[in-house]
């Protein structure tokens, strides 16, 4: 074990923890105004203060992150749902049509504006949680079925996937039962690091108006609510935009520290 | 008209009658919110057009005084026959545009003509729609004949899309734009700004500033740090009401709280289940608390209103107390209506903050007595096409800011469709009215008849706020159209 | 060689023409109709006709695509429906913005990745090390709208050294443009910054264990001079894919950056377009951009395989 994978661990637990938690209690109803007391600092009725219709922020927050990790979470889902399959089949067919189809595809949704094509989806289909996921899945997509592939390449070279060839098995099936065990590791930590991103992303498009609509609380439109007060009431930006960061990081740190856990090899580079 | 079509609520700076003030500064910078699409207000609705040109580079035959009522502009005087049909309007002698053509009858007559002619694209073209033509007697003197009498003609002729302009420029107006007005143009840095000088040649009081540039500052945040930083001079409809205490303890600037023709309303699609029970849109008028959004969303600034009409005009009926705020009677009704459990409904929200802020008071206000009320963030766009136009919404909020329109809810194909033949008979008759005293008692007895149909929840009056340097003189504290005059604007010595 | 050339220009075309297909049919099923949002909700019927006639709206849809690709070919985007000047003009213009706001990021971030992660490569895994990896941990960890509030909070409104945005435009001299893009661009390259020491410092650390690296050290160079002499020269072929890769994605991405600075740029161009359906303006700019990434992409593909033959088989 090695100090980030732990404090990475920590600090993602400590939002997923929130999240949770955040299902059957909060210190205040998240969606109540009382607006005589608003933007009130932080004390000891409301730890995170108030925001400007008088909502309790520790409870936004902790709602917040329930949104903020939904969103992340299903749209790395969508990109390796569609993304691992498409690295095995052209990693499996490497060198054929279907494999430069499928890498071409990824270079054109590689090469697309990723932000502004999350506002024209949303622009097109409304704003809302469900269409954000599909802007940042889609741009998963492609991450996953180029890491795939490029593991997956290799692995078609080695021995026992050879040995596997010569008792007769199918592609589809040595890519199932062998190739896919083996580029998990790898999935895993790039899923992490996509989880982070896709932290980020949301936080990106609440921002811009573009993410969950109100009432379900979202850190990134949090921020932009604060924008107007930042001069006033300094802690409705800072709360949120330090949860935002805190997540992230952690979320990085434990992709980089199970990516030394996991792969020794790149551990001993590293040393 | 709509606020989305006067989205930036400019502020016009007064046309002052001092004359006296010397110059301590030649040069002012004012911000406003939207930037316009392009310079032409005769060809498109966008308010921000207007908020740059009108009375400053374009002017019409009237125009609007900074009380919003209508005085000389082009047209030194007029003449109106007796049955009320023909205007015979008197032009200044030697009004130069300011390519140097001569601006005169033959003008006027391109300019109407052009509004109302078959493939005009003017956004305002029922403005027109009276005239049957335009005549040149002489130079200075232009005859137009209306179809019947209509006592708003010279109201009409005052707004910003029946400007005067002329043919030998029309066709670059959208780039370069060249009117009779005090400034010119000089250059529009798209994204940016407009820079526009004193006009030498002005025929009527020249302009005291030497050189304005309208800056665009969409976003609250920058238009907050710009006054702040003093990038800018002024800012004509300030978007942020919360920074505000700061500007008013700061001996730097000076803030000023103007009213605006927009009656801000929670809008009630009048045909569409439940809400074609007034019931129910009385149940939705009593569990809304107006102070609260006032305070909540504003900051404080606003009239609370009762009936779709401005607080300012004399003709205003204080009806507030027909929906005060009653949770619990908002709840009977709902039970009296048969929606006891209350009801699942959309709140479509277009991008002003008074909407999107108010909207998510609102959604919780109603869910206090049992509506949910989904809330739809839309662009401008999808507002028009799916709430104006498709009709496809349960409620939403829009700030209304054309002066006198309680005749919208004579139209039964308007967005929230309030279809009463008696309101249109009431409206009828009002056309037919002239004297002041019979319009005012229907325009009372009109505003008691939408209230007391609960056709919307009416919400508050907009405030309109400029916030400015301290040393700025002559400029408008309310906003009774969409201009940024600055004619009359100059810097105490 | 060539072989490999054209397949990948073949390839590049192709993408290219999926792609306007792509946003075409995407940007056409929005709702919304640009001349009804001109006019307002008191236009009349056969107002709106003339309007849609003279925007050219009021043909078949695939005659607009076969219009539109076909102007762009001849580098003509258009007429923009609410500007009514060419959609070329306003890229233009929009361009000197963007384009020295990214290079400016770009500059700052490779100023600040290059020493970090050449510093952070020769003391591996010693305390300063540790300092610059938690330091680019963080860095990616920022989101930079947030961190370019927190820039105007203290620069602009606290301490007032930079304005608070906007742009003055070049005429007003070298100085005060660069000046008003300083903030953005320091909100833009922080996170840049810390990928590219990253990728800096791996290239590094690859490099330094191979063995003409030991060869140099045998040679009689100290460390320090095989960092600099073989080491940095070598880690620069990642590091300069990478930074390729970033300007494009700066150039794009700067689209929240330029709100909150209210920089007349082509990412707010492109918002403020969306909003008001102002559809060719919309189609060119995303068009344009994606050109440019899959273009930076093609260049990287052939730069490598000159350098590399191996690849030139494998696809």
């Amino acid at each position: 074990m090695n100090r980030n994978l732990i404090l990475g661990a920590l600090l993602s637990a400590l939002f997923l923890a929130a999240a949770l938690v955040s299902f059957v209690w909060t210190p205040f109803d998240h969606t109540v105004m009382d607006i005589p007391a608003k933007l009130q600092r932080p004390d000891g009725v409301h730890w995170l203060g108030t925001d400007q219709y008088g909502r309790d922020i520790f409870s936004m927050i902790m709602v917040g992150a329930r949104t903020s990790i939904a969103v992340a979470l299903v749209a790395v889902g969508i990109g390796m749902a569609l993304g691992v399959p498409l690295g095995l089949t052209a990693a499996a067919l490497r060198g054929s049509f279907l494999d430069e189809l499928i890498m071409r595809g990824n270079d054109l949704v590689f090469a697309f504006p990723s932000l502004v094509i999350a506002i024209l989806i949303t622009a097109v289909f409304g704003a809302g949680a469900v269409n954000a996921i599909i802007a940042i899945g889609i741009f998963n997509i492609p991450v996953f079925a180029r890491i795939t592939r490029g593991a997956a390449l290799s692995l078609w070279e080695r021995e026992f996937i050879m040995a596997a060839r010569v008792a007769g098995k199918s592609a589809a099936r040595i890519s199932a039962e062998h190739i896919l065990p083996n580029v998990t590791n790898l999935l895993i930590v790039q899923g992490t690091i996509q989880f982070s991103l896709g932290i980020l992303a949301e936080a990106g498009l609440s921002y811009v108006g573009l993410g969950a609509q109100p009432p379900t609380p979202s850190w990134g439109r949090m921020l932009a609510d604060a924008q107007t007060l930042v001069a006033i009431a300094p802690h409705l930006a800072l709360i949120p935009g330090l949860a935002i960061i805190l997540t992230v990081l952690g979320l990085n740190l434990m992709g980089d520290g199970l990516r030394d856990h996991l792969d020794p090899r790149l551990r001993v580079s590293r040393a | 008209m709509h606020h989305f079509t006067r989205l930036a609520l400019a502020s016009a700076l007064a046309i002052s009658a001092g004359t006296g003030a010397a110059l301590a500064q030649g040069e002012i910078t004012v911000a406003i919110q939207l930037e316009p699409p392009h310079l032409d207000p005769t060809s498109a609705a966008a308010g921000a057009i207007d908020s740059v040109v009108y009375a400053n580079i374009f002017e019409g035959l009237t125009r609007f005084a900074s009380d919003g009522s209508i005085i000389p502009g082009l047209a030194e005087s007029w003449e109106i026959s007796e049955d009320g049909t023909t205007y015979t309007f008197t032009l200044h002698d030697g009004v130069m545009f300011h390519d140097g053509t001569t601006m005169d009858a033959e003008d006027v007559k391109f300019s109407l003509d052009r509004a109302r002619a078959e493939d005009s694209t003017n956004a305002q073209k029922a403005l027109f729609a009276g005239i049957q033509s335009v005549d040149v007697v002489d130079p200075t003197t232009v005859k137009v004949t209306l179809g019947a009498p209509d006592g708003s003609f010279l109201f009409n002729m005052a707004w910003g899309d029946a400007v005067i302009v002329a043919p030998e420029s029309i066709e670059n107006i959208k780039s370069t734009p060249i009117g009779t007005g005090a400034f010119k143009f000089v250059n529009w840095t798209q994204g940016d700004s407009v820079v526009m000088e004193k006009n030498p040649d002005y025929w009527g009081t020249p302009a005291k500033l030497d050189k304005a540039t309208i800056k665009f500052i969409s976003d609250p945040t920058a238009a907050f740090a710009a006054v702040m930083a003093e990038d800018i001079d002024a800012f004509a409809g300030f978007p942020a009401p919360e920074n505000l205490p700061q500007f008013e303890a700061d001996p730097r600037f000076q803030v000023l709280n103007g009213s605006t023709e927009g009656e801000t309303i929670l809008a009630m699609n009048n045909k569409a289940a439940p809400f074609d029970n007034v019931k129910v849109r009385e149940a939705v008028s009593h569990a809304i608390d107006r102070q609260a959004i006032i305070d909540g969303a504003m900051f404080g600034l606003g009239t609370p209103i009762g009936t779709h009409f401005a607080p300012h005009n004399p003709a205003y009926v204080d009806l507030t107390g027909m929906s005060n705020y009653d949770p619990e009677k908002a709840k009977a009704l709902l039970a009296e209506a048969g929606l006891a459990d209350g009801f699942e409904t959309t709140l479509h929200l277009p991008p002003p903050s008074y909407a999107r802020r108010g909207g998510e008071i609102i959604a919780a206000q109603l869910a206090a007595v049992g509506i949910t009320a989904e809330i739809i963030n839309v662009e401008w766009a999808q507002w028009l096409e799916s709430v104006f136009r498709g009709k496809d919404f349960g409620l939403t909020i829009v700030s209304h800011t054309e002066p006198m329109d309680i005749n919208i809810y004579a139209r039964p194909d308007y967005y929230f469709q309030y279809d009463s033949k008696a309101f249109q008979d009431l409206m009828t008759k009002l056309n037919g009215t002239t004297d002041t005293e019979g319009r005012t008692a229907i325009l009372q007895e009109a505003q008691e008849m939408i209230a007391g149909d609960y056709v919307n929840a009416y919400l508050f009056e907009l405030a309109f706020t400029t916030v400015a340097k301290a040393g700025i003189q002559g400029l408008w504290v309310n906003a009774p159209t969409q201009a940024t005059d600055l004619t009359g604007v100059s810097w105490a010595d | 060689m060539l072989r490999y050339s054209l397949k990948r220009l073949l390839s590049l075309l192709i993408s290219l023409a999926v792609a306007s297909v792509v946003i075409f049919l995407v940007i056409e099923v929005a709702p919304g109709d640009p001349a009804a949002i001109m006019l307002g909700i008191n236009a009349q019927p056969d107002t709106l006709a003339s309007l849609r006639a003279e925007l050219g709206l009021d043909v078949p849809k695939w005659e607009r695509y076969l219009n539109w690709v076909g102007g762009m070919v001849q580098g003509d985007f258009g007429t923009s429906y609410t500007y009514r000047t060419p959609v070329a003009d306003m890229i233009a213009a929009r361009m000197q913005v963007s384009l020295p706001l990214a290079l400016y990021a770009l500059t700052l971030s490779t100023l600040i990745a290059f020493p970090a992660g050449i510093y952070a490569a020769a003391r591996r895994g010693r305390g300063g090390d540790m300092a610059v990896m938690g330091a680019t941990q963080l860095g990616v960890a920022v989101p930079n709208f947030w961190f370019a509030m927190m820039l105007v909070l203290l620069f602009a409104i606290n301490l007032r050294w930079f304005g608070a945005g906007g742009f003055p435009g070049w005429d007003k001299g070298l100085w005060a443009g660069l000046h008003a893009l300083t903030l953005p661009a320091i909100a833009l390259a922080l996170p840049q910054a810390a990928i590219l020491a990253r990728v800096m410092r791996s290239a590094l650390i690859d490099i330094l264990g191979e063995d003409f690296m030991r060869t140099a050290r045998a040679k009689g160079l100290t460390r320090r001079q095989a960092l600099w002499r073989h080491g940095v020269r070598n880690a620069l072929i990642p590091v300069l894919t990478i930074i390729g890769l970033q300007f494009s994605f700066l150039l794009a991405g700067s689209i929240i950056i330029e709100q909150v600075f209210y920089l007349p740029g082509l990412g707010r161009l492109v918002f403020q377009a969306i909003s008001a359906r102002d559809l060719i303006v919309v189609e060119s700019v995303v068009m344009l951009l994606v050109f440019a990434v899959i273009t930076v992409n093609f260049l990287v593909d052939i730069a490598y395989a000159l350098v590399d033959p191996r690849l030139r088989s494998r696809t």
